[in-house]
């Protein structure tokens, strides 16, 4: 794990550890992971503390404060409270090192996380730490140095023992999210940060192209393109401009890699009718998955790999199945309402979230693997489609009309804090949320 | 007195005579433009003969032609429709369809690709499966009636090129289509 720190470029990151007593979740139940969002937890972050002096340490400390603040309340765990509340300044009051907890209990803070700023030259020396203010306790503390360039970097690192420590997840902090926008006059692909930061655009097809599917590594994605005048499948490798292509008659869509293998299950229909298949990571077909004439598609993995949803008409309108890899067996998941697509199966293992059409309108629901517990999260405000979990399962992206123009949204696994992504030119569609990628 | 007779006799017979070679005479000359003039007649009778002929010749090629342009205007511009959600051939859809595979029989150096098209409600994965398969069901049926499978290619576009943009049923309608280009 500590080779993960060290960078190429120059970024010289050093982590001091305070010696903290023994904090494990097991003995801080700080979030229930089984039902995160039920009370947030009340947080403060003041500003940072100002170590030096100058316009860009003044502007720094302001911006990473912020930012912090930000990213943590993006997990939707906690609630940020208010600054005008707080009793304390933290550049007037001088104890940075020991803090006095009542300041904050008395406001109803829960936990604080103070952070004391450095810049010199391009440099910046930043030290981060969380309280439990009831408790009275340190729960961890790390010291930071590297370019001002990479502020956004080590927030989102501190952010990560944030979690860790509360909830013994890494969290979403290195996480990147791929959609589809129309921008340049067709559908391209583009990746953003998993919370809306930084997009680029990764394709330039200049023709549609669609459908992207993150490899679980990460390295690799797949997606649909219309390049060569019909739908054909990419295997984009994301750090080399090398991939395969499966251009098969008919169509080639819905890519969905299998879980830490290099293979991915797509929709191909050369044999006249669209079924799903198991490829290779080079594009060539394994194994037939699907047996049924009429249409199947949109296939999605069990986290063990055992299982596979998709959809099928077998039974007259679309509904999304299930069928058990070992034994062969497909059953039914969806009963309610008469048009139900585009599943993701949790990375948690046990909840499916599609999107269910009625009366002309799209809406995400999540029901349990074993067909009870359904919820709908998003209530007809325009169409809601296309949800992708979190890789910690905490949270869905999707996209929404609800504002006009087709836009990407984020929630927690309960529908809860609906927020808008980002917004770029053109319409935004079929966001996919990334696994954990190793180098963020 | 016999002389007033005399001339008057003269009178009687040679005026009359006169008139009677008069006439002849203009008959004679009438008789012979008559002639050049029925060859003139029958020449131009002729002429417009064929001048009507090659006339009808033009056109019936022009309406030949026109009709062949039509065929090929139908066989591209006339598209088949389905029910929501269904890649079914009405029997509207396979009346259409009779004709395209006349056509293709009519011009047999000719591939054709066979669109399948979705109107925009409905999710994006799922509408290319449909579209699929509404092109894979038009193609299916045009191989039943003789053309072979090599000469059709299907393109699914799901809902990604609607013919209207229009978010209302008239629109939907037209968007919901298997329309046929040439390669």
């Amino acid at each position: 794990m500590r080779n993960c720190w060290i960078k190429l470029f120059g970024l010289i990151v050093i982590i001091s550890f305070w010696a903290v007593p023994g904090v494990s979740r097991a003995e801080y139940d700080y979030v229930d992971i089984s039902h995160p969002f039920l009370r947030k937890i009340p947080m403060a972050v003041p500003l940072f503390k100002k170590v030096s002096s100058g316009h860009e340490t003044d502007q720094l400390s302001e911006s990473a404060s912020d930012l912090l603040a930000e990213t943590l309340e993006f997990t939707g765990f906690f609630k940020l409270l208010d600054r005008k509340a707080f009793l304390v300044n933290p550049q007037t009051d001088t104890t940075f090192v020991s803090v006095n907890f009542h300041d904050w209990t008395s406001i109803g803070a829960e936990l604080l996380v103070t952070g004391g700023v450095l810049v010199q030259d391009n440099l910046v020396e930043i030290e981060l730490r969380l309280y439990d203010t009831f408790k009275e306790q340190l729960l961890v503390g790390k010291r930071y140095k590297g370019q001002v360039a990479d502020i956004r970097k080590i927030i989102r690192r501190f952010c990560s023992e944030v979690i860790y420590t509360l909830t013994g997840d890494r969290g979403i902090f290195n996480t990147e999210i791929a959609l589809v926008s129309t921008g340049t006059g067709n559908k391209e692909i583009y990746i953003c940060e998993f919370d809306g930061y930084n997009p680029r655009q990764l394709t330039h097809t200049k023709n549609i192209t669609l459908s992207p599917a993150w490899s679980s590594d990460g390295e690799w994605l797949a997606y649909t393109s219309y390049a060569k005048g019909k739908p054909d499948l990419y295997i984009k490798n994301l750090r080399g401009n090398r991939g395969y292509v499966v251009a098969k008659k008919g169509i080639n869509t819905t890519p969905a890699w299998f879980p830490n293998k290099f293979e991915l299950a797509a929709t191909l229909s050369f044999s006249d009718d669209p079924e799903i298949y198991l490829l290779t990571g080079t594009g060539k077909i394994i194994k037939r998955l699907t047996y049924n004439k009429g249409i199947d598609v949109s296939p999605t993995w069990s986290p063990d790999g055992k299982s596979v949803a998709f959809v099928s008409k077998r039974s007259g309108t679309p509904q999304i199945y299930i069928k058990d890899l070992d034994s062969g067996q497909v059953k039914r998941l969806t009963f309610q309402g008469r048009y139900n697509t585009q599943p993701s199966w949790s990375p948690r293992g046990d909840k499916m979230v599609y999107s269910g059409m009625e009366n002309g309108h799209n809406n995400i629901f999540v029901v349990g693997i074993d067909g009870q517990g359904l919820i709908q999260l998003t209530h007809n405000e325009g169409d809601n489609e296309s949800p992708s979990w979190s890789p910690d399962g905490t949270l869905i992206v999707f996209s929404s009309t609800r504002e006009g123009p087709s836009r990407i949204y984020v929630m927690t696994s309960y529908g809860t804090d609906q927020r808008r992504l980002l917004v770029l030119k053109g319409r935004q569609t079929e966001p996919k949320w990334s696994p954990r990628m190793i180098n963020k | 007195m016999q002389k007033k007779l005399w001339i008057i006799l003269a009178m009687v017979f040679v005026i009359p005579g006169l008139l009677f070679t008069a006439s002849c005479a203009k008959k004679a000359v009438k008789e012979d433009t008559s002639l050049s003039q029925q060859a003139q007649d029958e020449a131009a009778e002729k002429a417009r003969q064929e001048e009507l002929a090659r006339q009808r010749a033009i056109e019936e090629a022009r309406l030949k032609e026109e009709a062949i342009q039509k065929a090929k205007d139908n066989f591209l511009n006339e598209d088949i429709h389905f029910e929501f959600d269904s890649a079914t051939l009405t029997p509207d859809a396979q009346e259409i369809l009779k004709t395209k595979a006349e056509w293709l029989q009519n011009n047999p150096n000719v591939k054709s690709s066979v669109e399948g098209h979705c109107d925009e409600r409905g999710t994006l994965e799922y509408n290319l499966a449909l579209g699929e398969r509404r092109a894979s069901n038009a193609k299916s049926f045009l191989v039943d009636l003789g053309i072979p499978a090599s000469r059709l290619i299907t393109i699914s576009y799901g809902e990604e090129r609607p013919a209207d943009p229009g978010q209302n049923e008239a629109a939907w309608a037209k968007n919901r289509r298997c329309h046929f280009t040439l390669n």
